[in-house]
């Protein structure tokens, strides 16, 4: 966005392409896992602290212990998504699953079970950011970028994630938040959607709390609260996110927020042909499966993005 | 910073090699901090690097100090006993190795060794499985007693010339809390 505004280029493609399951798996098995164990890996793979989740899960684990966050809340984020997925053709997992569903699946590794944790994919993605002027030449609604932080860290982020550094449920995300809503001119209470890195139930759940879209340590109500559904106050990834329409390292979540904020989310409504530019005739039914996900009115949303409990990036968009 | 690696003097350095429930580890000639630790960890002598600038004692072991950049370090005995600060019980083990030893425990022990410091939420948390005394794999009636707050001590599981890794079991001299467990 910086080297737009300066006039360094005009116009770029951010993509993200991935074979994440066929080939490179996140979990670090396959070839990776034939290579000799050495340097900082000698602190954490030998202990078989090595995927993802297992990584995690330390910080997940405190956050239930400090704030008294259940399980039971927590899986209301993979509810939600599912019911979104539910209404997105593209969706890698369309079932709805329910809250138990959740909570009776097999376990990964503590707090973690399956439906707790996303799907790797063989997916594509990729984004086109140009300058505002030239934006509004363009067929569609632009989405104006109002503010990012782009890989924001806590402190000590050289090895484990910062674990060292204060409480581990104080993420990169606490770091970011002050930094994003300065930079976008807006707070959360004005963002109508929001797409919150849902590598993991908990992950969505601990970036939402930092971004205070509630008070800290309340992340566990939030999210069960019926807000992040379609038809609460603030739904979270509609598209499903990586719990269920596929795992792109939150690209996904930023082109859906953009079709959010054209009206042009592409659901099972019907296209309203006289148009031609993908509008549809939105039925804003969200409690069928296959019917709509778009939501009304949507004037400003937010991306929180997580690459570990001590790194984020964020954006904040507008319409128009 | 003094090299710990096998060898008459004069004799050029070799990588340290080891393995680890079948996984091979190795450490290179140039990593001096690993050679350092890991060897300290096979003398059952547990260090960590000390700051000459700030004086507090960092984990896991780098080049520079994490609290103030520093780049003057010794090495310090330390204490392996703490508490524990957080952990998670690995049911579906990843990696095939660890797959003879599921579930496991991931230990993250804060040690009593400047707890609180510099901030009154800081502290030097060494990971490590749960084991028994003798630093075999805990079995399931073990596991189920740990979680946060356990008092730990550390042990030690040999992986070849020069490297054991830092292990931990419940300190059996300690007046045991009862621990905060995932709600079953």
């Amino acid at each position: 966005m910086g080297a737009i505004e300066v006039g360094l280029c005009h116009t770029v493609v951010v993509f993200r392409a991935m074979n994440g399951y066929t080939e490179m798996r996140i979990g670090g098995t396959g070839r990776r896992a034939r290579s000799a164990l050495s340097g900082d890996r000698l602190h954490a793979a030998p202990y078989g602290w090595f995927s993802a989740g297992q990584s995690f899960a330390p910080a997940f684990m405190r956050h239930m212990y400090e704030y008294g966050t259940t399980p039971r809340q927590v899986a209301h984020v993979k509810m939600a998504h599912s019911r979104h997925a539910s209404q997105n053709p593209k969706a890698y997992y369309k079932q709805r699953v329910s809250v138990d569903d959740v909570l009776e699946s097999r376990w990964i590794c503590k707090p973690l079970h399956l439906l707790d944790c996303c799907v790797e994919t063989d997916n594509s993605t990729a984004i086109i950011v140009t300058s505002v002027e030239r934006a509004y030449d363009m067929r569609h609604t632009p989405a104006r970028i109002l503010g990012v932080v782009g890989r924001c860290s806590k402190p000590g982020n050289d090895t484990q994630m910062s674990y060292e550094h204060g409480r581990i449920t104080t993420i990169g995300a606490d770091y970011a938040a002050p930094r994003l809503w300065s930079s976008a001119g807006v707070g959360p209470e004005d963002v109508d959607v929001s797409a919150s890195y849902d590598a993991f139930t908990f992950t969505a759940m601990m970036q939402l709390e930092a971004y205070g879209f509630c008070a800290k340590g309340e992340g566990g109500a939030y999210v069960s609260s019926g807000d992040i559904q379609l038809g609460g106050k603030r739904p979270n990834n509609t598209s499903g996110g990586h719990l269920c329409e596929g795992y792109t390292h939150g690209m996904n979540m930023v082109i859906e927020n953009v079709r959010q904020l054209r009206g042009r989310i592409d659901d099972y409504c019907p296209l309203d042909e006289s148009r031609g530019d993908g509008a549809r005739h939105h039925s804003y039914d969200y409690e069928t499966p296959g019917a709509c996900r778009q939501v009304r009115d949507v004037n400003i949303t937010a991306n929180l993005g997580w690459a570990t409990p001590a790194t984020a990036s964020a954006l904040v968009m507008r319409k128009g | 910073m003094p090299d710990a690696a096998p060898g008459d003097a004069g004799e050029p350095p070799r990588p340290i090699e080891g393995e680890h429930l079948g996984m091979p580890l190795a450490i290179n000639v140039l990593d001096a901090p690993n050679r350092e630790f890991f060897g300290h960890c096979a003398r059952r002598d547990f260090h960590l690097q000390r700051c000459l600038d700030c004086d507090l004692v960092e984990y896991p072991p780098r080049a520079a100090c994490m609290w103030c950049g520093g780049s003057r370090l010794e090495w310090a005995p330390v204490e392996g006993r703490g508490a524990v600060y957080s952990y998670t019980e690995v049911v579906h083990a990843i990696q095939p190795a660890l797959r003879q030893v599921a579930p496991y425990l991931i230990l993250m022990v804060e040690l009593d060794t400047q707890r609180g410091r510099p901030g009154s939420d800081d502290g030097v948390r060494v990971t490590g499985n749960l084991v028994t005394a003798d630093a075999e794999y805990a079995p399931p009636e073990l596991v189920a007693q740990v979680g946060i707050g356990s008092r730990m001590r550390m042990v030690y599981r040999d992986a070849g010339e020069g490297i054991a890794l830092p292990m931990w079991t419940l300190d059996e001299a300690a007046d045991q809390p009862v621990p905060w467990r995932y709600p079953e």
